[in-house]
């Protein structure tokens, strides 16, 4: 059975300000989906509210896969129900080796029982296919002993993202402009890399602005965001149009949301 | 503040009666006699002084009574306490150890290859009796100075057991040796004194560790680290302070780097009630490197305090000094570090960091860093940072599975491995890593 993600009018706010304002999104195992939309319209605070980040309040709708309500987890507890954020802006985590950390990650996932101090996954077991998946990525193996993501750059913090991903097998993934602020090299990478990935056990929400990798990754949905709500939904054409005649025709379509994120745009946007 | 004003012999609590005592049961040459008796003067005429304020107006002593504490005349060993444990000893393989129990030497020993090349190991009275002409010119002489303040002169006078290692001109000791500074009565007052000379082109490795058998057992520890590091010679010197939380930890610590020679130095402090080490490093000769390494993790009501100098005063001379700190639930610790470039010390690199990370609210950081440069064509660079668990990082580790608990720890593992990183000894990372692991898992981390 295919494991169902779905949004359902899902409210969220930033300290006191309400930033998503009735969000619906239903993502199938197996589907693809793009979000879409201008800058500051909540695309980032849908991907973090999903991951469970304490400072968006859910304050309305829920979040649940397969009929559970995850609203209130943790983001532990979603990530061990197989929820995947690659982040925007990877985090810098000083002294902590990327194998060491991957490690962890990938035998609480596996092992969602288990509680610190249990034993980890097999050094042996670990290595080779920490090895394999980063010679799929064409990353330099040297990699897994650096500190994560300490001095990396914005293609190689991207890049290792996917590595987690990779490793971690979500059966939710969340890709929040992974493509941005690459060359086009490391855009096909990652591009490859998704799409080596997604299957029939993978449902993905991809945020981007860039047509690229769409392409590699054909959307079966499109949603378009503006002022905390989803506008529009179509197939992938409709990423086709935005990417070609950008969001001028949304907005007139769509004056009252349009004014909600010119409002949110005022102040510097994450 | 009452802690760095004069004191009056009845609150310090160590009078003639004390000493007189103590040097009766020592079977000690007259020189070394004279020398205690001259201290102890010292000792009672800077009682009168106040403590340098600079260092001390930070450290709150007035709970501090020493008259609870004396030198005690055995060994707990002897009279049945069960040993301490150490985190070093069976960690490795070593060349020689030496173990001291309540101020008392009870055990030493030097593989005989290392022995017949010349290198001196064992405990401090016995060998300074025995080889006066060679060492004597070394003890509280160069490094450490009876007379520096209060706490220099309490030890010269009162200095109980010690390890002393001599290494040749030109002997390069291999494997490390290991010396344990431990307590098992409650109320012993400990003088442990290190005296590590290393000659011109000598090597050597001692890791040194302070322990207490009872974790309920008041203890005292004043004690004095002197390292002699010759010319184009290399000294890697660790010490662990690991007491119990019921103990005082007072500690002069030099080392003196001649021409070309070179020091790393890793200060670790985990244990103790209140610590204080006044530690410097001086570069006394032309391209004499010293790197210092800090880790201290400190809880419960623990204080710790550093007041580290490092001294350049020749020409072409690098000091590197990196102290990490943790503090958790109400602990307090406290850094004031100094580099001091003296006109002849031409083409500096000196560096001093202290970062420091709080787990609770309560807990309380003052890093203060400072530069007195007396020469103009120099580099030296300085900061102090303190801060909170960054709680994007906690965020990041969470959404990749792991607990909140287990993103604290592997943050706070993260932090103290950029100081690891710089101890070329592995058996020590190791240690430190398993004994900070340890300390937090004691309880849920705020
Ligand atoms: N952590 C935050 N603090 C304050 N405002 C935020 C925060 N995150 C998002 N916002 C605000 O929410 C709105 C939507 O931002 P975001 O979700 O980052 O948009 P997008 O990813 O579509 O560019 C913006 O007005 C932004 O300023
Ligand atoms: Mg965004």
């Amino acid at each position: 059975m295919s494991s169902v993600l779905k949004i359902s009018d899902l409210h969220v706010s930033v300290g006191e300000t309400p930033i998503l304002k009735g969000v619906n999104i239903e993502i199938r195992q197996g589907e693809i989906h793009a979000l879409m939309g201008p800058n500051g319209s909540g695309k980032s605070t849908l991907a973090y509210a999903l991951a469970g980040h304490p400072n968006y309040h859910v304050t309305d709708g829920s979040i649940e896969i397969d009929g559970v309500n995850i609203t209130e987890m943790e983001a532990d507890e979603r990530a061990r129900l197989g929820m995947f954020l690659a982040f925007q802006y990877p985090v810098v985590i000083p002294g902590v080796k990327v194998a060491d950390f991957l490690r962890h990650a990938i035998s609480n996932i596996r092992n969602p029982e288990r509680k610190e101090g249990e034993g980890l996954i097999g050094m042996r077991e670990f290595r080779k296919e920490i090895r394999e998946r980063m010679d799929e990525l064409g990353m330099d193996p040297e990699f897994a002993r650096r500190y994560l993501n300490d001095g990396f750059s914005g293609g190689e913090k991207k890049r290792m993202e996917i590595l987690q991903m990779a490793m971690l097998q979500p059966r939710f993934a969340i890709l929040d402009e992974t493509d941005s602020g690459l060359d086009s090299d490391a855009v096909r990478v990652v591009s490859e890399g998704l799409a080596r990935l997604s299957g029939p056990q993978m449902g993905v929400l991809i945020i981007t602005h860039h047509e690229r990798l769409l392409e590699f990754n054909p959307p079966q949905f499109t949603h378009v965001m503006l002022g905390g709500r989803i506008v529009e939904t179509g197939d992938a054409s409709l990423a086709h149009d935005l990417h070609a005649n950008g969001y001028a025709t949304v907005r007139q379509r769509h004056p009252d949301a349009a004014a909600e994120n010119a409002r949110a745009e005022q102040p510097t946007t994450v | 503040m009452s802690s760095v004003t004069a004191m009056s012999l009845d609150r310090a609590g160590f009078g003639a009666d004390v000493f007189d005592a103590f040097i009766a049961g020592r079977k000690e040459p007259a020189w070394m006699l004279d020398a205690r008796r001259a201290a102890f003067e010292q000792y009672l005429n800077l009682l009168a002084d106040d403590l340098d304020p600079e260092e001390w107006k930070r450290v709150d002593l007035r709970v501090f009574n020493a008259a609870k504490f004396r030198p005690l005349n055995a060994a707990g060993q002897e009279s049945g306490k069960p040993a301490a444990m150490t985190l070093l000893r069976d960690q490795a393989e070593y060349g020689g150890s030496i173990a001291h129990v309540d101020g008392h030497t009870a055990h030493c020993h030097l593989t005989p290859e290392i022995a017949a090349q010349g290198v001196l190991f064992g405990d401090l009275a016995t060998l300074l009796a025995e080889h006066p002409e060679r060492l004597r010119p070394y003890f509280m002489s160069q490094a450490v100075r009876p007379g520096t303040d209060r706490l220099s002169a309490w030890h010269a006078a009162f200095w109980t057991s010690g390890t002393l290692l001599f290494v040749p001109r030109g002997v390069e000791v291999e494997l490390p040796l290991h010396s344990l500074i431990s307590h098992t009565q409650n109320g012993v007052a400990d003088f442990g004194h290190t005296l590590i000379i290393l000659e011109d082109e000598a090597r050597a490795t001692l890791l040194e560790e302070t322990a207490s058998a009872d974790p309920n057992a008041a203890g005292l520890h004043v004690g004095c680290v002197e390292l002699i590091v010759g010319r184009h010679a290399n000294l890697r010197y660790v010490q662990l302070q690991n007491w119990n939380q019921q103990t005082w930890h007072f500690a002069h610590q030099a080392g003196n780097v001649d021409a070309a020679g070179s020091l790393q130095w890793t200060v670790v402090g985990l244990g103790s009630r209140l610590a204080h080490i006044h530690q410097d490093v001086n570069l006394n000769g032309r391209a004499a490197t010293a790197e210092v390494n800090g880790v201290t993790f400190t809880s419960d009501r623990q204080k710790i305090s550093y007041y580290t100098q490092q001294h350049h005063r020749q020409q072409g001379t690098r000091s590197d000094l990196l102290y990490k700190e943790v503090l958790r639930d109400d602990s307090r610790v406290i850094w004031r570090g100094m580099i001091k470039v003296d006109p002849a010390g031409q083409q500096t690199d000196g560096y001093q960091r202290s970062d420091a990370l709080m787990l609770s609210d309560s807990a309380r950081c003052d890093s203060i860093p400072g530069l007195e440069i007396e020469a103009d064509d120099v580099r030296c660079t300085h900061g102090a940072t303190t801060g909170r668990v960054d709680k994007d990082q906690v965020f990041y580790c969470m959404s990749r599975g792991l607990s909140r608990q287990e993103a604290m720890h592997i943050i706070v593992e993260g932090f103290f491995q950029q100081v690891y990183d710089r101890i070329p000894i592995e058996v020590v990372r190791e240690t430190l890593s398993r004994t900070v692991q340890g300390k937090l898992g004691i309880e849920a981390v705020a």
